[in-house]
């Protein structure tokens, strides 16, 4: 018997046009919690997936306690004995919390559902782990971190000798985080293995025994927690150097476009405060969850702002939905480039056109369109046999070009890019970078929100960086590195 | 030639108006009676009531919706037309002392008197968010309810003959006025959909009504102008209706709107939102239409009518998919 219950080596997944991972490893001991550790995009949760069958791995190697394993999807890896509480949650709402525990493996009486059994097996499963929810009580009626405890005892339910917890804190509080950490004690003693992936640093150390760190889709190293300190792991995941991709050039920085003033939004925004300036690009670094998204969101009119004031130009604005802050000169080049960025069913025309439609009139100028789309497509180097082509076939960087030329067209003073470049292939995020670099040339007043610390410490001129919806500083660009920006994402300063 | 011709992207493209001329073909040589005037003019005045309603359907299931209520609509505003139409000198009229109104100003009533049916639809879909199916059955039933009350559930007959004009005059001598009613509503709808900010608005909220929105289109505005139009082409629907055949009844229009969802959904448009043409709408209705005509003509049983326009339903839905599977 091998000293470790799972072995993962030169593990490799590609995506179209990406490689996720590049010949990965991570050995787990039994009765040992192991950090996974690493930036947004180094591979974590793509890693996770090839284990537990949501993804396919292309090559490499997995044995489970000795056996090599392939599982063809997560019940087949539930069965075996690895189960994970995933980052995003997916409980049923309407049905009771036991029938949540065991959806789909319901104790049975013949063909009937054992709902007594099922009852009782939830108690003695909550009264193990000291969680105290009313297993009759309706999933939906909890708050969020009660579902969480669910999930959580959900994935012990199964008795597996690997559990994966992927953020398994983002929505607990302070009480319930030693509550998960007296669970997963309690596991390890049973000698389960746990796979511990979170942004916070001090849990890590103070709950992890051994730590995997990856950076880029590349595995850099595994440490035991007790030899490795705060600064060191930083570097680990950090440590690359940023390269020529930034076309940084210095330009005037004008006077204060944008003002924004103790804005909050519900818990997801606390009391952010900055002012913008024309020319300047403004960095927005954190984590994810840190509610920089959120924070743009409720300028823009999309999120409920439920206090702060919001100036533009001196002047008070009253933002309560996108129209009235595009009518304002605000654009929003929002994150989720197809949940609300592109109408796939349309053409590259009709994309392009959708916010500035009142520049057309009555009948609409169909000259004017086809004019103002060509010049757009050809300036933002879209490439497409045609402009009728619908915008779903295009590849998610030409969407992109697409999107942000929606935005050009409209000429907003200020314009605010979430993850502009996530997901799309080199050669157009340099165009991209290059794009928002010149329209701050311009004179427009440019927000970057950007999971990649070289990506926002190469193109901005300040950072603004956010933890838990409260902004924790504002650097200067001779503050900028990128272990001072993990400290302050982290929460660390 | 500088432009090769791409033989199956226009077969695809224009394959509903190929299966049309199919059918019009296949009609001609099944019998000789199809291809008179009379006949092809019958058929026209039929579809043209439930066509003028499809224009309006069209927008609905457009913008990721549906509307029940058109058929409803038809009912109550025939009633409140007739009541307002009945000849001057009839004994038993439903408004005793009511004196001889102008044609147009019946016509503004019944249309204002069913629209805002459509603007209720819109209000209550944009604003509390309940599903278009729910919210326009609701509207549904209480239309076709006030019909029945306001009639006392009896015709309403002997309307006037400037009212009955509306509905049955010919112009140059052959088109019949329902006829042209119906390609003037054509022409709306086609130059809304095309030519104006608002089909444009329509088409972004059915393909991604969040990406509207975050583009700065105000999608709940947007949405009451569907439906309200949807409910004016309803009434003025109705309104024809009971002008060409001189009497309401509450049963007018009954499963009128199911038969526009169907000229539509075989035309083309996508119940997922988004994708509409005209053109193919069109063809839709008249494929329906001609269906309908050719089978009475052939003396097909009228309940395999049913089964029949079902299947032809289906497979035009099943074929649709599978074209924008493949784009996807």
């Amino acid at each position: 018997m091998s000293e470790y219950v799972l072995e993962m080596t030169d593990i490799v997944k590609e995506f179209p046009g990406v490689r996720a991972l590049k010949g990965v490893q991570l050995k787990l001991r039994p009765g040992t919690v192991h950090g996974l550790m690493g930036e947004n995009g180094a591979g974590k949760s793509t890693l996770m997936k090839c284990l537990i069958g949501i993804y396919h791995k292309n090559s490499g190697k997995i044995l489970f306690r000795g056996e090599e394993i392939d599982y063809p999807d997560t019940h087949t890896a539930l069965e075996s004995g690895i189960s994970m509480i995933h980052q995003e949650l997916s409980p049923i709402p309407y049905r009771s919390v036991s029938e949540n525990v065991w959806v789909g493996r319901q104790p049975m009486k013949g063909i009937i559902v054992d709902h007594k059994k099922m009852r009782e097996d939830t108690l003695a499963l909550f009264k193990r782990l000291e969680i105290s929810i009313d297993p009759d009580e309706m999933m939906g009626n909890l708050t969020v971190a009660q579902m969480q405890m669910v999930e959580i005892a959900k994935a012990v339910s199964y008795d597996s000798d690997i559990v994966i917890m992927d953020e398994p804190t983002s929505s607990l509080t302070e009480t319930e985080v030693g509550h998960l950490f007296r669970i997963i004690r309690q596991l390890r003693e049973q000698n389960v293995a746990i796979v511990y992936i979170s942004h916070k640093l001090d849990e890590i150390f103070q709950i992890c025994d051994e730590l995997t760190t990856m950076r880029d889709g590349e595995y850099i190293a595994t440490d035991r927690a007790e030899d490795i300190t705060i600064d060191e792991l930083i570097q680990k995941m950090v440590g690359r150097e940023v390269n020529e991709m930034f076309p940084k050039v210095d330009c005037p920085i004008g006077e204060t476009v944008l003002k924004v003033e103790n804005l909050s939004a519900g818990k997801a925004v606390k009391n952010v405060s900055f002012e913008l300036r024309k020319g300047e690009i403004l960095g927005f670094a954190g984590l994810v969850g840190a509610g920089r998204t959120e924070t743009v969101e409720a300028i823009f009119g999309m999120r409920h702002k439920t206090s702060g004031k919001i100036y533009k130009d001196g002047v008070e604005l009253n933002i309560k939905h996108p129209e009235d802050a595009i009518g304002n000169g605000i654009a929003l080049l929002t994150e989720d480039r197809r949940g609300n960025g592109i109408v796939g069913v349309r053409s590259i025309a009709d994309n392009t056109i959708l916010a500035n439609l009142g520049a057309y009139g009555f009948p609409l100028n169909h000259k004017k369109i086809r004019k103002d789309v060509d010049e757009y497509v050809a300036k933002l180097n879209v490439k497409t046999p045609n402009n009728e082509q619908l915008i779903m076939n295009l590849s998610g960087g030409n969407q992109q070009k697409v999107l942000v030329a929606r935005w050009l067209l409209k000429n907003p003073d200020i314009l605010i890019v979430d993850e502009p470049t996530r997901g799309i292939d080199v050669g157009a995020k340099s165009e991209i970078h290059s794009l928002i670099t010149k329209l701050a040339g311009e004179g427009k007043a440019i927000i970057l929100i950007s999971s990649e610390l070289p990506e926002v410490m190469g193109m901005s001129d300040r950072i603004l960086v956010m933890h838990e919806g409260e902004m924790t500083g504002i650097l200067s660009r001779d503050e900028f590195s990128q272990e001072t920006i993990m400290k302050y994402a982290t929460g660390e300063v | 030639m500088s432009k090769s011709f791409d033989f199956k992207k226009f077969l695809s493209k224009n394959s509903i108006w190929i299966v049309l001329i199919v059918m019009i073909i296949a009609m001609t040589f099944a019998s000789p009676v199809f291809m008179t005037s009379g006949n092809l003019f019958n058929m026209l005045i039929t579809e043209s009531v439930i066509g003028i309603l499809t224009m309006g359907i069209v927008f609905a299931i457009l913008s990721k919706g549906i509307d029940l209520s058109p058929g409803a609509i038809v009912a109550w505003t025939a009633a409140v037309a007739a009541s307002l139409a009945q000849n001057p000198d009839y004994s038993d009229k439903k408004f005793k002392n009511l004196p001889d109104l102008p044609v147009i100003l019946i016509v503004l009533i019944a249309l204002a008197a069913g629209t805002v049916f459509g603007l209720m639809n819109g209000l209550l879909i944009a604003y509390t968010k309940i599903p278009a199916f729910i919210a326009t059955l609701g509207t549904q039933l209480i239309a076709r309810s006030l019909a029945y009350i306001y009639t006392n559930s009896y015709p309403i007959p002997n309307l006037k003959s400037s009212f009955k004009t509306l509905g049955q005059a010919k112009f140059f001598g052959f088109l019949p006025s329902i006829v042209l009613f119906f390609i003037v509503f054509v022409c709306i709808a086609g130059f809304m959909l095309t030519q104006t900010r608002f089909g444009k608005n329509v088409y972004a909220i059915g393909g991604n009504d969040q990406a509207a929105r975050v583009a700065g289109i105000n999608v709940e505005k947007n949405l009451v102008k569907v439906y309200t139009w949807g409910a004016f082409c309803a009434s003025m629907g109705g309104i024809l209706l009971v002008s060409r055949s001189g009497a309401s009844s509450t049963t007018m229009g009954l499963n009128y709107e199911l038969d526009a969802i169907a000229a539509a959904t075989v035309g083309g448009t996508s119940h997922s939102g988004g994708i509409a043409r005209i053109s193919g709408v069109i063809a839709g209705i008249l494929i329906l239409g001609i269906l309908k005509n050719g089978m009475l003509l052939l003396g097909v049983n009228s309940y395999l009518q049913q089964a029949l326009k079902g299947v032809i339903i289906i497979v035009a839905v099943v074929f649709d998919m599978r074209k924008n599977v493949k784009k996807s």
